[in-house]
């Protein structure tokens, strides 16, 4: 366990006052609360510092005590027993926190070794001394799921934080998409009402087929007898094959719509995306004799006739 | 119709030892809606999780409404353009396909 210099973190020096730490904590809050920094786990780490940091720093016993054995800090236990033998200690604050949303976390190792777990924790009101209902913390989950599970709506058992919690994953989800599932998150705090469990969906494409929104796209490669005389070849659409006529001089790169062939319009019952295909062409390899004396006099032929 | 949740506003203060003029200086700003009925003034539960934002916005970083109201703004604005970001990485591979 390291020693942390809360100092540093606040960016204060030794001498600063009780209104240098408070302003230099409002400071740093505002740059890096997770209110104003959604989704990043760097700024919440930091924010998580600083909250702790003000936490020793703003309370007078603390930083006496922080001040006294900070670096040694492994003596300040007999401090401790010393201080509560006084009786000067254990008031236990109950100040609120208004981390609800951030996760919970707890303080370093360093702060508990020092502190104890009872200390309020951070970014709290001033108030002090309020039972404050609040809503229970939200919680972040990630399900992890292929293209193809997620091609129709299907019913998942989830266990999040111990609890099971059945939900429908609707066709058409898309990769990186968030869904609230309301009152699944943690306990509210003194009887406020549950949080929220917000599911992020990390879809996995292990097809041949690309997929933007509900449009899929792939690539079909077609022989230069096809191409250039027209005919019919199978496709794969993400369901099935199907058969799909190509016109004569079909060039490389050619692109056809089979409309309705694509993916899931989410949350859109019966209504799907189209499948873009594109052509590429393949020139014979391996010609006998035959074949490439044919190619030649192809060749002859289109020459002449320019 | 879908039914929602209302929360009695006299309540939220209660709750969370908040002034009233705070909710109705959000209200104000357009930051919540206050729904007004013959039994008193209430909010939708889908706005607590963005009240109890505000508020600690306010109460813990001193930060005054017409702050929140910009906050608010440029938080919506970057919700948008991470929504944006997401789609343009999942069409990123797309590229090598050549557009439609």
């Amino acid at each position: 366990m390291e020693f942390i210099d809360y100092y540093k973190i606040l960016e204060i020096d030794k001498s600063a006052s009780a209104e240098d730490v408070k302003k230099a904590y409002r400071k740093l809050a505002r740059k890096y609360h997770p209110d104003l920094n959604p989704n990043d786990v760097t700024a919440k780490q930091k924010f998580q510092k600083i909250n702790e940091a003000n936490e020793v720093l703003s309370d007078p016993e603390k930083r006496k005590k922080y001040d006294q054995y900070g670096k040694d800090w492994q003596h300040s236990e007999a401090y401790e027993k010393a201080q509560q033998e006084q009786g000067q200690y254990g008031g236990g604050q109950q100040r609120y926190s208004g981390q609800a949303d951030f996760g919970g976390e707890d303080f370093s190792d360093f702060f508990e070794s020092m502190f104890g777990g009872g200390g309020a924790r951070g970014g709290s009101f001033s108030g002090g001394a309020r039972q404050v209902k609040y809503k229970g913390q939200d919680i972040q989950a990630e399900l992890r799921l292929n293209l193809r599970d997620v091609f129709s709506s299907q019913k998942q058992t989830l266990t999040v934080g111990g609890k099971n919690i059945r939900l429908t994953i609707p066709a058409g989800v898309e990769n990186g998409q968030t869904i609230k599932i309301k009152g699944h998150g943690g306990a509210g705090v003194n009887g406020g009402p549950n949080g929220d469990l917000y599911l992020t969906f990390l879809i996995q494409n292990n097809t041949k087929f690309k997929r933007e929104g509900s449009h899929l796209f792939a690539d079909q490669d077609l022989d230069i007898y096809t191409a250039v005389l027209g005919g019919e070849v199978m496709v794969d659409t993400f369901d099935g094959k199907v058969k799909l006529k190509v016109a004569p001089e079909t060039q490389n790169g050619a692109k056809v719509k089979l409309k309705g062939k694509g993916f899931p319009v989410y949350k859109t019952e019966g209504q799907f995306g189209d499948l873009f295909i594109t052509f590429k062409v393949k020139t014979p390899v391996g010609l006998n004799e035959t074949q490439k004396n044919l190619f030649v006099e192809l060749q002859k032929l289109s020459q002449d006739g320019k | 119709m879908e039914n929602k949740r209302l929360i009695a506003v006299e309540n939220l203060c209660t709750h969370y030892q908040i002034e009233i003029s705070f909710v109705h200086s959000l209200n104000d700003y357009g930051l919540i809606s206050i729904i007004e009925l013959e039994t008193g003034q209430f909010i939708e539960e889908d706005d607590l999780a963005d009240i109890e934002k505000m508020m600690r916005l306010h109460y813990e970083l001193d930060i005054n409404m017409a702050g929140l109201d910009a906050i608010s703004h440029l938080l919506k604005k970057l919700q948008e353009r991470e929504k944006d970001l997401l789609k343009l990485k999942n069409s990123l591979d797309l590229d090598e396909m050549g557009g439609f």
